[in-house]
């Protein structure tokens, strides 16, 4: 029997960075918010703590903070004649459990869009011609653009104290900084971390070729910072244990370090963890939810909560299951083209780089963090003249020090055998002269990629299995091609003692190793009820309360971190929920 | 010619009580470990550096029985890239593993791998890295890899664990472990090898 809670003004599904950012700034303005989380509440103090958070085999291999497949997991298949098989155990991706979500683990990588990410199409139409784009690249703009946003990016940034450098602040360009950004209203709230020497060797290499390096901005603080809800956070100690890993310093930002402490001492919030939202209650007349519904992990027992307003902020996945198992707005078909909901899936192209051995250079791998890397922004989105070349999109090219764990860090050069004394040998040997040049590409969405749900498998609480039905095109792979060409450039002018044969990034996707945790898509804002899921205010055309946060509104995927651009649109959400929705509940948009 | 390999069990020395593995999947463990990580001037043996302890815990955790693992039927042997889609938790996977390579060492080389000189274990470890071993149930290579990562998950995990004994796997490539506090370090280290006595949880505790 459900048990059926007394109505609240608000209810966030998922507690991450959108959840408890959305949840925090609505408490602010007065409601009385409830916050659903399906993990463990997690008290930073006891959990992520010395020596105990140094511990590679438990977070990094058993993967301790994150989600649990044989609750929910999804189901995978290259392409729509494909039959689609569950992913048994996490690998390519590392969605989060718990209150902070994946941003428990994440590296910490935090980047604005470019402008031209923001109008996509309508930006490649006008350089290229509208034929430029291929029938099948379902690329869409975003209905908000940067300037838009813009006070909501700088405001993410002050609750993370990202590190970094400027390179355009109010039309002033800063030597140093990436000089492809859009403008800033502010410089970054820290500097950027201390540079490892492999970032500072690439960088040189890469400048002397005409490119443009700057210090890869990072949710790390480089220095004490109290952020913008008056929460200090500790300087970073480049330990190396930052990404799969919580952090000890309270230097790595996270909803744990930079909003719950505010947030926890709301009167009017509530935080309910181990509470497993399974559908929405959806009144389709009204075009409206009327709540959600949840499972105790504890007890099992089921309960009701009926709120004014929902939002929306689990996972790509758990966002886009949650309007399938609800009915809420039509499944996309790629056969017809018709339909929104699950359209435009989209990932990113990761795993491939280069492996540099200097024999007489002392890298000191151990010391870092992610935010020790430079990169360069030269060869990302349409920062370059596409014509001729036969694709859209791009990469960044980075490269630093992370960190030098050694169950999973033990860089050899080509050719070495995996066991035994030569290995041993070859592993002693190069541990401390071993860098890698990293590429991080864009993948723009394609009509044969999306989310529905699987016929055959289902989750422990009996609901079909979200099927992901993705594979890499054509356009991914030119990408890949092309950027490794510059950075195999890059690599050659730093003059290795030995250099590693490219790992281009070819062939079909596989899900069993990890490449990234930027899923996308799925939910996707527009302008256009027909082809998108949400308005430019992340508000459901279908359901005029309900607002739905993160990557799963992005309708295609960008070379860089998505994190930034996440926590801007949910500032910028909570703000038309505040000023406008809450006033007069209703459509923010004709449809 | 005596072979030093297989001296790694030292004769004298009582075997440590196991938690999952009987005393077969044992040996063939410490075997594995010892031909991976061979006794030489950079460490002592796979097993005398606690790998195979460190295997048996593993299998007898959490992890081993299949935590974070999806069960669920029907299954299917899919294409590679839609990654491990067999039934057997770590523990299950492990003890058909062995025993199938087992049965295969017999079939090739008359004994169990554990019982073969150095020289032969390292063709048949070989055999099964290229695909060759047949381990109809799981696969040569799968199983390969499965092994290898658990030595070398065992080699360079914390100590607290049971193998990278006495830190001698970070001490062998210069990870300096904990607390690993470098951020008053970057700067003046820079271009400096690093290097001082690792160490490990128990340490700090």
């Amino acid at each position: 029997m459900t048990i059926k809670l007394p109505e609240v003004d608000a209810v966030m599904v998922g507690m991450g960075w959108s959840g408890s950012i959305m949840a925090l700034e609505l408490a602010k303005a007065g409601l009385d918010v409830v916050g659903l989380e399906r993990g463990p509440d997690i008290d930073q103090a006891e959990r992520f703590s010395m020596p105990y958070i140094r511990d590679e085999l438990r977070f990094s291999r058993r993967l301790e903070l994150a989600q649990d497949p044989a609750m929910e997991t999804l189901s995978f298949r290259h392409g729509p004649a494909d039959t689609a098989l569950p992913m048994r155990r996490l690998g390519s991706f590392l969605p989060g459990d718990g209150v902070g979500g994946a941003a428990n683990m994440w590296g910490g990588h935090t980047w604005r869009n470019l402008p031209n990410d923001h109008r996509l199409r309508s930006h490649l139409s006008q350089r290229y011609g509208a034929k430029a784009i291929p029938d099948d690249m379902t690329i869409a703009d975003w209905p908000v653009s940067y300037e838009e946003l813009e006070t909501h990016y700088d405001a993410f940034e002050k609750l993370c104290g990202v590190a970094g450098q400027a390179g355009n602040v109010r039309g002033r360009r800063i030597a140093g900084g990436n000089p492809f950004e859009g403008e800033r209203s502010d410089d970054f709230p820290t500097p950027p971390l201390a540079p490892s020497l492999s970032s500072l060797m690439f960088a040189d290499a890469a400048r002397e070729l005409g490119y443009s390096p700057f210090p890869r901005p990072v949710g790390n603080v480089s220095r004490p910072y109290v952020n913008r809800e008056g929460v200090a956070l500790g300087a970073c100690k480049l330990c190396g244990f930052c990404d799969r890993n919580g952090c000890e310093a309270n230097a790595k930002a996270n909803p744990l370090t930079c909003v719950m402490p505010k947030l926890r001492g709301m009167p009017n919030f509530e935080l309910r963890a181990r509470a497993w939202v399974s559908r929405l209650n959806y009144d389709r007349k009204a075009k409206r939810v009327t709540g959600v519904v949840y499972v105790d992990t504890r007890t099992g027992e089921e309960y009701e909560q009926p709120a004014g307003v929902v939002v929306l902020s689990a996972f790509v996945f758990g966002n886009v299951s949650l309007l399938l198992h609800s009915g809420i707005g039509e499944p996309y078909d790629p056969a017809t083209g018709k339909g929104a909901v699950g359209k435009n899936y989209c990932y990113q192209l990761s795993r491939f780089g280069i492996d540099l051995f200097f024999e007489d250079k002392y890298f000191n791998p151990f010391m870092g963090a992610p935010g020790t890397q430079m990169a360069i922004d030269d060869f990302n989105a349409d920062n370059f003249n596409h014509e001729g070349l036969g694709f859209l999109g791009g990469a960044i090219i980075t490269c630093g020090h992370g960190n030098g764990r050694p169950i999973g860090y033990r860089p050899v050069p080509p050719g070495t055998p995996k066991w035994g004394s030569e290995w041993k040998r070859a592993a002693k040997k190069w541990y401390q002269h071993a860098m890698t040049i990293s590429l991080s590409g864009s993948n723009y969405a394609h009509r044969n990629n999306y989310l529905d749900l699987d016929p055959t498998y289902r989750d422990q609480l009996g609901r079909p299995l979200l099927r992901m039905t993705y594979n890499f095109v054509e356009n991914d792979h030119r990408i890949s091609e092309y950027c490794m060409g510059k950075a195999v450039e890059i690599a050659k002018a730093m003059n290795p003692t030995i250099m590693a044969d490219p790992r281009v990034r070819r062939g079909d996707y596989d899900i069993a190793p990890y490449q990234s945790t930027h899923n996308a898509g799925g939910t996707i804002m527009g302008s256009d009820p027909k082809t998108s899921v949400v308005n430019r205010y992340m508000q459901a055309w279908d359901a005029h309360n309900l607002f739905i946060m993160g990557a799963s509104t992005f309708p295609q995927q960008v070379a860089t971190n998505p994190t930034g651009p996440l926590g801007a649109l949910t500032y910028w959400a909570a703000e038309a929920i505040k000023t406008s929705y809450a006033k007069a509940p209703g459509p923010l948009v004709d449809a | 010619m005596p072979d030093q390999s297989n001296q790694s069990m030292d004769r004298n020395e009582t075997p440590p009580a196991r938690l999952s593995l009987n005393a077969t999947e044992y040996a063939f463990i410490s075997a594995v470990a010892d031909t991976m990580i061979p006794a030489d001037d950079l460490s002592p043996s796979g097993t005398d550096c606690g790998v195979a302890v460190f295997g048996d815990r593993q299998l007898a955790s959490a992890w081993g029985g299949g935590a974070k693992l999806y069960r669920d039927g029907p299954f299917d042997k899919g294409e590679p890239e839609q990654g491990y889609q067999l039934p057997m938790t770590p523990r299950a996977f492990f003890a058909v593993g062995i025993a199938e390579m087992n049965t295969w060492c017999i079939e090739t080389y008359g004994a169990t791998f554990d019982r073969l000189s150095g020289t032969d274990r390292t063709a048949a470890l070989t055999a099964l890295e290229s695909g060759k071993a047949k381990i109809p149930s799981i696969g040569g290579k799968m199983f390969f890899d499965a092994l290898l990562g658990i030595v070398m998950e065992g080699f360079f995990a914390d100590p607290i664990y049971g193998g990278n004994r006495d830190k001698v796997s970070w001490a062998m490539i210069g990870f300096p472990g904990l607390p690993a506090f470098y951020g008053d370090k970057m700067d003046e280290w820079r271009g400096k090898p690093y290097v001082v006595p690792p160490k490990s949880i128990t340490d700090l505790l």
